[in-house]
């Protein structure tokens, strides 16, 4: 494996779960709603994750634990906001509030304890191509399973009559609502995807990424997450290829202090945050205020009876 | 053998909000193959009966009838199911989603686009209605819009088509060809309901009526066999009495005046205003007609300093150059404006009464006194304009939102004619109000310019700009016409303007 | 049966009263709850938190110490959340007031100076943090950043500037390689209130803030402006506001006040410059800010609650060995349960029977 090859595949891993939380949150987003607590389901999902994991000795199970404790997360959000109308962002800030603390606790007994991480599985044939092949094809399932999540997610927005229902949910709830949907219950079902996301991301940082639990150990991935979804213009394919430029500076900077350069750590570390700022004023300035988001993003909507 | 049973039935339909009963034991029968029309004021009660009969709310009490047969309806797919289709006054269209993604949003079953847009050139074909499905809403004018409602409906084939205020956005020309269409679709044996409160179009082509007054059925008629007049005292309740205007040529001297003013759009789907002029004389009703979405808003947020013009001389009032000075400063300067918008706009919905005093008024000063807010001076405004605009409120200082519609548009025209304003730009003065306060309004607009002030009335309502105008200049893609004496003109000829006659050709597409 | 919610016309005033006093009381309950199931004695751990820290005079000066950082960063949120601009990155802004007052401190340190440097530390602070705050401002008005995202990253970046200049320029030579600066001298020190106590002038600056605004929001144009530009956009630009220069004034005060916070902090009680040097406060505001109902009386009242609740996570780490994180579940819980209630403000919420098939 040469160099190249060997930092393409820390970039990769440093970026699947800012893409897997961020196409979540994207389709959240799509359908009319601003979940601004993916930090904190991201968090419960690393929290769960690797406890569940511990105990039962199953990556599998931890996962799975991830993903049911984001959908949980998601659920009290979508009570507040869908079922009393609550405002958005307070609703969003109070549930990484809320995350950060109770992961801190389900996690407390659990502070440094390692385990192994789980395994890449290969790819036959794929894996074979010249470059690409390890790099994309020689990865651990959360990889697999962040591509697949693009690609479908992709295809289910652009493609399928659901997708076009919950694209219009985002655009008008009140013309959606006119002609007979659902409205809350599209939002409610898109929400609890956009949380069983965020925990599968947080499952990728204490299962995989780092293999064990410190308390805050998502420090601001779901931020950058939310802020990889506007940079996309609510693309898909533009949130992977977010995601990686993100992931790739992460790397980057790992590399760079590594390499022993004169810069103070703490500039470096401090370089995803800037650079997410940079990408936004410039991604503002690129777009002129035209073509933003879904127009219905963030007001809640309450049907008449 | 018997008669077979009447294609829809309303019966004994009570539909309560809070204490309000929106509708109270209303009954209601629409006969297959006719256009009954609904009338009544705003606020009768129309749109929440034909949204129970479109299964969007449900009734209290009472039952719906289906060809004879019970039936409840829990949302609109099952009412589209049975063969009910509407088309909304305010549409329920996607501004961002093509027009064949909106009508796949309200086709049930899982046709995919391709199909969809085929079939829908079809039907737009079948009835004269011409769409290009690849286009998306917010690029389509307001007629365009409707005319996607329309066919979606029809593509569902249904047998009752619901019409809610369909023609209170068109141009009289658009109209007619509306009239043609529904000819037609009432000759295929379908029923339409048609809700307006343009009484002589329904007088033309309605054949039935049920007549809404607060909730309750007041009275059915054959529309065809009553008068104008006969058919607002049933609405009403009491005879409508128009207000007295005598017409005159402009006389005073120029209290506001534009040249020339041009202004890009002010978001991604807005309209530009273009080389637009006028003159505005002290004493005169000047309206501002036209479709809506032909850069009236813009105009209105240029006139009010709501948005600043490029040059300080393309907005004069009483010969100052104000085009870069904001509405503070115009008010300072004697100006007064009264947005369309009630709520969110012209006031804060969750503002009291005397709150809304302030904020149109804190420029002029006497509400304020060593920078600290003076609210005895607001509430004693507020009781001011309940007395002369006799407003009704359930106490002395309401929140925006508790008022109805009339008496909050009486409130916004109030708080500004009580300023005694020399120029008063005011959009769209009664839309849906009751008669009586839209009557009042009038009169009010009426009595500020014989007192010498200029009034400039920006309407979609034609009737009402013909009852208080004394010029009208049109509006049409961001371009303004020159005024015309109000004498002579008639709906068509407006019509026409509205439709983009007489404007430079490239406007026309 | 299935709850809906019907618009109120109006809101009844006890209502607005009521709403965050159901909050802290579900908050309560829920706390008992929780206590129960972490296998507490739910009374002893309640008393623990929230009794222990008023029962006597050393641990009421503690939560007044407490209260005045919370209470004075709040009282800005509340400014800028009234006028829809969210500014989360208060954390960020206390932290950057903490170093530009401590930079005057060290960089006067060991020179002969007078009465003039603690206020003129003070003014450092709130300059510093008006300015970091204005970042976010600036973004937002001048390329439409969404300021939430901008305000946050900036916590970060405040955070790793402060981790390096204790590590790195400003380090105690003499700190035995801890990651301390040199502690202040007494005149960079804020004066105490009462000697021997923990009280310093910050907290009649607090309440002195807390007045002040208060006329400001209720009594003032431009109090009506913020909560205008809030509530109603379009309506605020008719009343001739522009809500772009309003958000430059509300980051500016919002981030002052952070700032100053920060400086007190350091000036007043930790007296001298280390990582860590706020508990949270910066994000502990946001929930004060809106138990507070964004009022600025309200805010010192669940200033002062929060700040029970901080020493009581204290107290109960050392006699319960609970986990500091449970206030902050407390402290979301809390957040929840005020959002929900203030549905209640808006809507009627009613049980109503599923229409019959």
């Amino acid at each position: 494996m040469t160099l190249l090859e060997a930092i393409l595949l820390t970039v990769i891993t440093a970026s699947t779960p800012l893409l897997i939380a961020a196409i979540g949150e994207l389709v959240v987003e799509k359908s009319g709603v601003l979940n601004l607590g993916v930090e904190g389901m991201m968090i419960m999902g690393a929290a769960c994750g690797i406890v569940a994991a511990i105990a039962t000795g199953s990556g599998a199970a931890g996962v799975a634990a991830a993903v049911l404790a984001g959908m949980a997360m998601a659920a009290i959000f979508a009570a507040l906001t869908l079922g009393l109308a609550a405002n958005q962002v307070a609703a969003g800030l109070a549930l990484t509030i809320f995350g950060l603390g109770l992961s801190g606790v389900v996690g407390a007994s659990f502070v440094g304890a390692q385990r192994a991480g789980i395994g890449k599985i290969e790819i036959p044939l794929l894996s074979e191509i010249p470059f690409l092949g390890p790099v994309l094809f020689n990865q651990d399932p959360f990889v697999y399973a962040s591509f697949a999540l693009v690609a479908g997610v992709s295809w289910f927005l652009t493609r399928t009559r659901a997708g076009l229902v919950l694209r219009a949910c985002g655009e008008s709830a009140a013309s959606a609502h006119a002609l007979g949907y659902k409205v809350l219950r599209i939002r409610f079902f898109a929400i609890l995807f956009g949380g069983a996301c965020a925990g599968l991301a947080g499952a990728y940082l204490s299962l995989v990424l780092t293999p064990f639990w410190t308390s805050g150990m998502t420090a601001g991935r779901g931020w950058i997450a939310l802020a990889i979804v506007v940079f996309a213009s609510w693309l898909p394919w533009r949130a992977a290829l977010g995601a990686y430029l993100f992931g790739g500076i992460t790397i980057l900077q790992l590399h760079a202090q590594g390499a022993g350069f004169r810069v103070p750590p703490q500039l470096m570390s401090a370089l995803p945050y800037l650079i997410t700022i940079v990408v936004l004023v410039l991604i503002m300035r690129l777009r002129r205020g035209g073509a933003a988001g879904p127009a219905g993003l963030g007001i809640p909507f309450v049907p008449d009876r | 053998m018997p008669a077979s049973p009447p294609l829809v039935q309303a019966q004994q339909i009570v539909k309560r909000f809070g204490a309000l009963a929106a509708n109270d034991h209303v009954d209601l029968t629409v006969a297959a193959g006719e256009i009954h029309a609904l009338l009544g004021e705003n606020g009768a009660g129309k749109s929440t009966l034909v949204k129970m009969l479109y299964g969007l709310l449900q009734p209290d009490a009472g039952r719906i009838l289906w060809q004879g047969a019970p039936v409840v309806l829990h949302g609109p797919r099952e009412a589209r199911r049975l063969g009910i289709g509407m088309v909304f006054q305010h549409f329920s269209l996607f501004e961002a989603m093509t027009v064949a993604e909106n009508v796949a949003l309200a086709l049930d079953g899982d046709a995919p686009l391709p199909q969809v847009a085929e079939r829908l050139a079809e039907t737009s074909r079948a009835y004269g209605l011409p769409l290009d499905p690849r286009r998306e809403v917010w690029q389509l004018s307001v007629g365009e819009r409707q005319r996607v409602e329309i066919v979606r409906c029809l593509m569902q084939d249904p047998r009752l088509l619901i019409l809610d205020e369909p023609t209170s956005v068109l141009t009289p020309q658009e109209a007619e060809g509306l009239f043609a269409t529904l000819a037609k679709i009432r000759a295929e044996g379908r029923a339409v309901l048609y809700i307006s409160h343009k009484l002589e179009e329904v007088r033309r082509i309605c054949e039935a009526a049920t007549i809404l007054r607060h909730g309750k059925v007041v009275a059915r008629c054959d529309p065809r066999a009553e008068s104008a007049a006969s058919l607002a005292r049933m609405m009403v309740g009491s005879t409508v009495l128009g207000v007295k205007h005598e017409p005159t040529a402009p006389r005073g001297k120029v209290r506001l005046a534009v040249a020339g003013l041009s202004l890009p759009p002010a978001e991604a789907h807005g309209v530009a205003l273009r080389d637009v002029s006028l003159a505005l004389h002290g004493g005169e009703v000047l309206g501002i007609a036209g479709v809506a979405g032909n850069g009236q808003d813009e105009l209105f947020a240029a006139l009010s300093g709501e948005r600043l013009a490029p040059r300080a001389e393309a907005v004069l009032l009483d010969g100052r150059p104000v085009g870069r000075q904001g509405i503070n400063a115009r008010r300072r300067l004697g100006a007064a404006f009264v947005p369309e918008e009630r709520l969110g706009h012209a006031a804060a919905p969750r503002f009291p009464l005397s709150e809304n005093a302030l904020l149109s008024g804190h420029a002029a000063g006497e509400f304020l006194a060593g920078g600290l807010v003076r609210r005895g001076r607001l509430l004693g405004y507020v009781d001011e304009v309940t007395r002369v605009f006799d407003l009704r409120k359930g106490s002395r200082d309401p929140e925006a939102r508790a008022l109805s519609g009339g008496n909050l548009q009486k409130f916004t025209v109030g708080r500004e004619i009580l300023r005694n304003p020399d120029v008063l730009v005011v959009a769209q003065p009664t839309w849906g109000v009751d008669a009586g306060a839209a009557r009042r309004i009038r009169q009010a607009l009426l009595d500020l310019a014989a007192e010498g002030a200029a009034v400039l009335a920006i309407s979609q309502d034609l009737d009402e700009l013909l009852e208080i105008a004394d010029r009208i200049a049109v509006m049409f893609h961001g371009r303004l016409s020159a005024p015309l004496p109000v004498q002579g003109l008639t709906q068509e000829s407006l019509g026409l303007l509205m439709g983009g006659s007489g404007f430079p050709a490239e406007d026309a597409a | 049966m299935r709850l809906v919610l019907e618009k109120r016309a109006e809101t009844p005033f006890a209502l607005r009263l009521l709403s965050p006093l159901l909050a802290v009381a579900l908050t309560l309950v829920s706390a008992v709850i929780i206590f129960a199931a972490m296998g507490q004695d739910p009374l002893h751990a309640l008393t623990v938190f929230f009794i222990l820290p008023l029962s006597d005079s050393w641990g009421l000066q503690e939560v007044a110490v407490k209260a005045t950082p919370l209470v004075l960063i709040s009282v800005g949120l509340a400014l800028c959340y009234r006028s829809n601009n969210w500014n989360i990155g208060a954390e960020g802004q206390f932290l950057v007031g903490a170093m530009a007052g401590g930079w005057l401190a060290l960089a006067t340190h060991g020179a002969p100076d007078g009465p003039w440097l603690m206020p003129a530390m003070l003014v450092c602070g709130a300059l510093g943090g008006a300015l970091f705050a204005l970042i976010p401002a600036l973004l937002k008005t001048r390329f439409g950043a969404n300021e939430i995202l901008t305000s946050l990253m900036l916590v970060y970046v405040a955070e790793l500037l402060l981790d390096w200049l204790v590590r790195g320029p400003w380090r105690d030579p003499q700190g035995f390689n801890m990651p301390v600066t040199v502690g202040f001298e007494p005149e960079a020190i804020v004066p105490l209130l009462l000697e021997g106590g923990r009280l310093n002038i910050g907290t009649p600056i607090a309440l002195l803030v807390v007045v002040l605004a208060a006329v400001l929001m209720g009594r003032t144009l431009k109090g009506f402006e913020i909560r205008l530009v809030g509530e109603a956009p379009r309506a605020a630009r008719f009343a001739g506001f522009s809500a772009d220069r309003l958000t430059w004034t509300v980051f500016a005060i919002s981030g002052g006040l952070a700032g100053l916070a920060g400086v007190l902090e350091a000036a007043g009680t930790v007296r001298m410059l280390q990582p860590g040097i706020s508990p949270g406060y910066g994000f502990t505001a946001i929930i004060v800010a809106f138990l507070g109902r964004l009022n600025p009386v309200g805010c010192l009242i669940a200033g002062v609650f929060l700040a029970v609740t901080f020493i009581g996570a204290e107290n109960a780490q050392i006699m319960l060995k609970l986990p500091l994180d449970v206030t902050r579940v407390f402290q979301g819980l809390l957040l929840f349960y005020v959002l929900a209630c203030d549905t209640l403000l808006l809507y009627r919420p009613r049980l109503v029977r599923s229409v019959a098939a």
